[in-house]
């Protein structure tokens, strides 16, 4: 049973018994995304995922537009986490620019991105709630990330799409008495997550819809090459913060949350776990940044790029690994941007889970894959 | 070195006195790069490849963290192979395709990284090879092919069904070479190709 037909030859196979199903998009199981499955009975015997669905072309647009102008438009993909799926592009226009950070810069790009973190796990978690019938896990995630969403929009004046972090730097410095504001949110918000755990994850319902379904070993999650929660939850201890550190992450003490279950329980518990983490990272960040300081390196509107060269970064989102390939030609436009993404990952791993699964189960194993379609879709 | 060059542009706007200066630091920069030393955990991987194939892969880059790796389509199995088994990398982190107009050819890139063994916890493998390029493709059906990788690394499945479908290169041996985000009457060029112009530009 590991090691399962490719999705689409499986779907060659005929047979009287056997229905085709095709799940999406804008499906309350699938999101934009649609998933075509057959069934025999209740079972699911073959799954092909087809993300595609509202492609944008954002790569193709990229090679359009200066490494500073392709700032606003890249974050697109994930709104919710705008930060950290812009981060690995700034990154590596960076390395192309030959652009010094100043350090009290690293450490506001850390705060934001943890709180990124969580604004966009909260988000999950409410559709992952909703999706299993759980209205209060809907409700209280989504009231509850105001909270930071609050915070971010008093550093980046923007709600969602915050286009804050820009090669050389952040946009703009923290606003007068933000530490106070964020310590006090930030505990706020950690004490009410932990909540959670007695409502939802102690739940013996949410319990019995995902515990020992869709699992994924730890072997197939190496092969697949997995990331994030799904490859935490199957016992693979690898977090970029902690193996391959960027900016200041390495002078903060991180904890790496790791199950060895790799059933939807594990995947849906492992983002939890990373917010309560992320609230620690905050603190520690606020209490080592530099009080005062420059935030953004000088820079040019049409900066000049240091010859051809190319560049592969990666951080950790709310997600998985994000990799951020540049192939540069000397021209002030990038000559090629590669977006490698968690969701287009995960993926690999969702027909391999849902084979032999019960139809009722979709939404737990598929939402607790922490995909986010646009993303795939790019 | 930016907030040298940024001074006279912000201050002698009018009197254009920037252009002058421009084209010194080209050549000043290209000269300091060559004494830097190669980071030796870097330089012992790209040794061994060099060791076991020799004339057949070309190191394009050894930097910290980074190794950039050059092959022929013919040899691009057997290097993956030794990659995996011998260098222990065991993951496609991405699958890339970049075309290059200028040299006929297509290249595609494989990021590949490594989650069980911890001192290539940082690393990041770039196996790069190139396909020719037709200026009239056929995608599936013209010279444009490369060898899957599938069988190797199994995470590169839908990594090489997205640059087939974004730049028509045909993987010989995947065993599911379909459309997967564009949409089902696309009958244009492959998109990521640059003679493929986008609207308005």
């Amino acid at each position: 049973m590991t090691d399962i037909m490719p999705p689409g030859l499986a779907l060659k196979k005929v047979d009287e018994r056997i229905m085709t199903l095709n799940v999406g998009p804008q499906h309350p199981g699938s999101g934009h995304m649609r998933i075509v499955v057959q069934i025999d009975g209740d079972y699911i015997v073959a799954c092909d995922p087809d993300p595609g669905y509202v492609h944008r072309g954002e790569e193709k647009m990229a090679e359009y537009r200066n490494y500073i102008t392709n700032v606003p438009h890249l974050e697109r993909p994930v709104i919710h986490d705008s930060c950290n799926v812009l981060y690995p592009y700034v990154l590596g226009a960076e390395e192309i620019l030959g652009i010094e950070v100043p350090e009290r810069a690293k450490y506001v790009r850390v705060i934001c991105s943890e709180l990124n973190r969580c604004i966009y796990t909260m988000y999950w978690l409410a559709i992952y709630g909703i999706f299993l019938g759980h209205s209060t896990m809907f409700m209280w995630p989504a009231g509850d990330r105001e909270l930071l969403i609050d915070l971010m929009e008093k550093v980046s004046g923007a709600r969602v799409t915050h286009a804050h972090f820009i090669p050389g730097g952040v946009r703009n410095d923290l606003p007068a008495n933000f530490e106070d504001v964020c310590l006090r949110q930030v505990n706020y918000f950690e004490k009410r997550i932990k909540e959670y755990a007695a409502v939802f994850y102690d739940n013996p319902i949410l319990i019995s819809r995902t515990r020992d379904t869709g699992v994924l070993s730890r072997e197939n999650a190496i092969r697949y090459g997995v990331t994030g929660s799904v490859l935490r939850a199957s016992g693979v201890d690898y977090d970029l913060r902690v193996k391959a550190p960027y900016d200041v992450y390495d002078e903060l003490d991180i904890h790496t949350n790791v199950m060895k279950e790799g059933d939807s329980y594990a995947r849906s518990r492992i983002p939890w776990l990373d917010m309560i983490e992320s609230c620690n990272i905050i603190r520690q960040a606020l209490q080592k940044m530099p009080k005062s300081g420059s935030v953004r390196a000088k820079l040019k509107p049409n900066p000049k790029t240091k010859g051809p060269a190319t560049v592969y970064k990666r951080v950790e989102s709310g997600r998985g690994s994000l990799g951020c390939y540049i192939v540069s030609d000397g021209k002030p436009e990038p000559y090629r941007v590669k977006m490698s993404v968690p969701s287009f990952r995960n993926l690999l791993a969702l027909p391999n889970l849902l084979i032999g699964e019960k139809l009722g189960n979709m939404p737990s194993v598929y939402w607790s894959l922490n995909y986010w379609p646009v993303e795939a879709d790019r | 070195m930016s907030s040298e060059s940024e001074k006279p542009a912000a201050e002698a706007k009018p009197e254009e006195k920037p252009t002058p200066p421009k084209p010194a630091p080209k050549p000043a920069a290209k000269a300091e790069e060559k004494p830097v030393e190669l980071p030796a955990f870097e330089k012992g991987i790209s040794d061994k490849l060099v060791e076991k194939f020799g004339d057949k892969v070309e190191v394009n880059f050894v930097k910290e963290d980074r190794i950039g790796i050059k092959t022929s389509r013919e040899n691009v199995h057997d290097v993956a192979q030794f990659i995996r088994d011998d260098l222990h990398y065991d993951h496609a982190e991405s699958v890339s395709g970049v075309d290059f107009p200028a040299d006929n050819e297509i290249e595609v890139v494989y990021h590949l990284g490594s989650y069980t063994e911890s001192s290539l916890a940082k690393q990041i493998l770039t196996l790069s090879t190139r396909a020719p390029r037709e200026t009239n493709p056929i995608p599936g059906q013209d010279s444009t092919k490369l060898p899957s990788l599938r069988d190797v690394f199994y995470s590169v499945e839908f990594g090489e069904r997205e640059v087939f479908e974004m730049l028509g290169v045909f993987f010989d041996g995947h065993p599911d070479n379909r459309r997967l985000l564009l949409p089902e009457d696309w009958a244009d060029l492959p998109p990521l190709r640059k003679d493929f112009a986008i609207k308005g530009r």
